[in-house]
């Protein structure tokens, strides 16, 4: 039988064997910032669409989630990094090549925006709201003035936020499995997939419920397709890519991708949602928080497994 | 100008030599290196082929880690060197992850870290660490536009091979096989 055996003498800490350089923070920060990126697109087109009054959830509620979860994900980006004083180094430079700065500068944006957003509709959540300086009234004036402007930054930059999350990795040449311009369109509509979960979890109004159910729906179609591409793209790209999709078919991240995010975090809540529009009584929170559960899986799994692909020994 | 590096696999006999001194002159950290030795045997027993190479950052012409870099902290020098800027790195890992020959690592002081091909060396007409303790000489560095330089003599004489030429990048650090 022909072997080859290949000694290496390198075992640099989180590079070997395998490289380990990412952990936890990265998936975390990928899913929140994609759930965030989801809520604040639907709030902004439902804004932009006058259809404030007939979905209120999605407009005035789900968005005081986003800065939460952008706050988090900062922190946990922040958590990631190992020459934390010199985070500022991101925000003195604009780097078009790299995803990571324009990601970076997206986040500047959407970020107070979103804190903005939340702001504007804090009488919502607590009636009795007094901002007690002039200042803080005269810019809650301002921002209402030009809140058509805002929803308009926040539909573009949640796009670009959602996006980006699948680009930064797919631009990784050297990691096969993440490799794949497909990526970008995958976590933004898992990003808005959980976007729409959320506003579902949170809505009491049936008629907003079932528009989003509807939404979901569409979006885990566009989601299994492109899961399927993303697949038949590998199988027919090159010997690397052929052995990082075959982690998925038959190796180590088999049971948990297939399991986790394809059968209980697409399939399932998909099934459910039918059930749910052909009116059978089915539990309003199982579906949303199975979407919210495989939207968080697949990035754990595909910032994990990317890790792992490579082209040399 | 451009620098390149050359490793003759038949001459190497892998002692490690070019590690230490690599360590000892860049003050790497213990338990990590720049440069590292591969062995690959192959075939069938009992016919097996074996091949050693000094491996290192191949300074790519088309670098995926200056590509990824988000600070620019990753950048070409003079004669397509590529380094790491330590004070504008941030320690994102972003150049790590894009290099397909995972020649980078995170320096126990937060940034990231890798061969320079010894720039503070051949600033004074030195060859590179590696280059220069190598027992078996089995290490050739130059300009590749330089026609007289040690590394564009030996590319010219020797067949040789770059390591995963279709991860696009364009490496330079060529093996004599």
């Amino acid at each position: 039988m022909k072997e080859e055996i290949i000694v290496s003498g390198r075992m640099n800490s989180m590079i070997d064997p395998t490289l380990h350089i990412w952990h936890w923070q990265i998936p975390l920060y990928l899913f929140l910032g994609g759930m965030a990126a989801g809520i604040l697109c639907f709030a902004a087109l439902y804004y932009l669409r006058g259809r404030e009054k007939e979905y209120l959830t999605a407009v005035r509620v789900a968005p005081f989630l986003a800065p939460i979860l952008l706050v988090i994900g900062l922190l946990a980006l922040f958590a990631d990094l190992r020459h934390r004083m010199y985070f500022w180094q991101l925000y003195a430079n604009i780097r078009m090549q790299s995803p990571m700065s324009w990601g970076a500068w997206t986040l500047m944006v959407i970020t107070p925006v979103s804190f903005i957003w939340s702001a504007l509709h804090i009488r919502d959540i607590f009636p009795e709201w007094n901002w007690r300086y002039k200042w803080l009234f005269n810019l809650e004036v301002f921002f209402n003035r030009h809140k058509t402007a805002l929803a308009w930054i926040m539909l573009i930059f949640g796009l670009i936020l959602g996006i980006y999350t699948g680009i930064l990795l797919s631009a990784f040449n050297a990691r096969p499995l993440w490799n794949t311009s497909i990526l970008g369109p995958l976590f933004l509509a898992s990003g808005l997939s959980a976007g729409a979960a959320t506003i579902i979890f949170l809505s009491k109004d049936p008629a907003e419920r079932k528009q989003f159910a509807k939404i979901d729906l569409a979006i885990i179609g566009i989601e299994l397709f492109l899961i399927i591409h993303m697949f038949m793209g590998y199988l027919a790209s090159s010997q690397v890519q052929i052995e990082a999709a075959r982690m998925f078919l038959g190796g180590e991240y088999t049971a948990s991708f297939w399991i986790f995010v394809v059968i209980l975090g697409l399939i399932i809540p998909a099934l459910l949602e039918i059930l749910e529009l052909r009116k059978y009584h089915i539990p309003a929170v199982v579906s949303p928080l199975l979407v919210i559960f495989g939207s968080f899986m697949l990035r754990f799994i595909i910032v994990y497994a990317g890790q792992m692909s490579r082209y040399l020994y | 100008m451009r620098y390149a590096m050359a490793a003759d696999t038949l001459k190497c006999v892998g002692c490690s030599d070019c590690v230490v001194a690599c360590q000892a002159e860049n003050k790497v950290p213990i338990g990590y290196c720049r440069d590292w030795i591969v062995e690959v045997t192959d075939g069938t027993y009992p016919v097996l082929e074996m091949e050693i190479r000094s491996e290192r950052c191949n300074h790519c012409v088309n670098a995926p880690c200056v590509r990824c870099c988000p600070t620019g902290a990753s950048r070409y020098i003079e004669g397509g060197i590529v380094v790491v800027v330590p004070d504008k790195c941030i320690g994102c890992g972003a150049c790590i992850a894009s290099c397909p020959y995972d020649a980078r690592y995170p320096h126990p002081a937060g940034y990231v870290d890798k061969c320079t091909f010894c720039a503070h060396r051949i600033k004074k007409g030195m060859d590179p660490a590696c280059v220069a303790v190598c027992p078996t000489k089995c290490l050739y560095f130059g300009d590749l536009h330089d026609p007289n330089s040690d590394v564009s003599q030996v590319l010219r004489k020797r067949k040789h091979k770059t390591l995963v030429p279709e991860a696009g990048t364009d490496p330079q650090l060529y093996f004599l096989i």
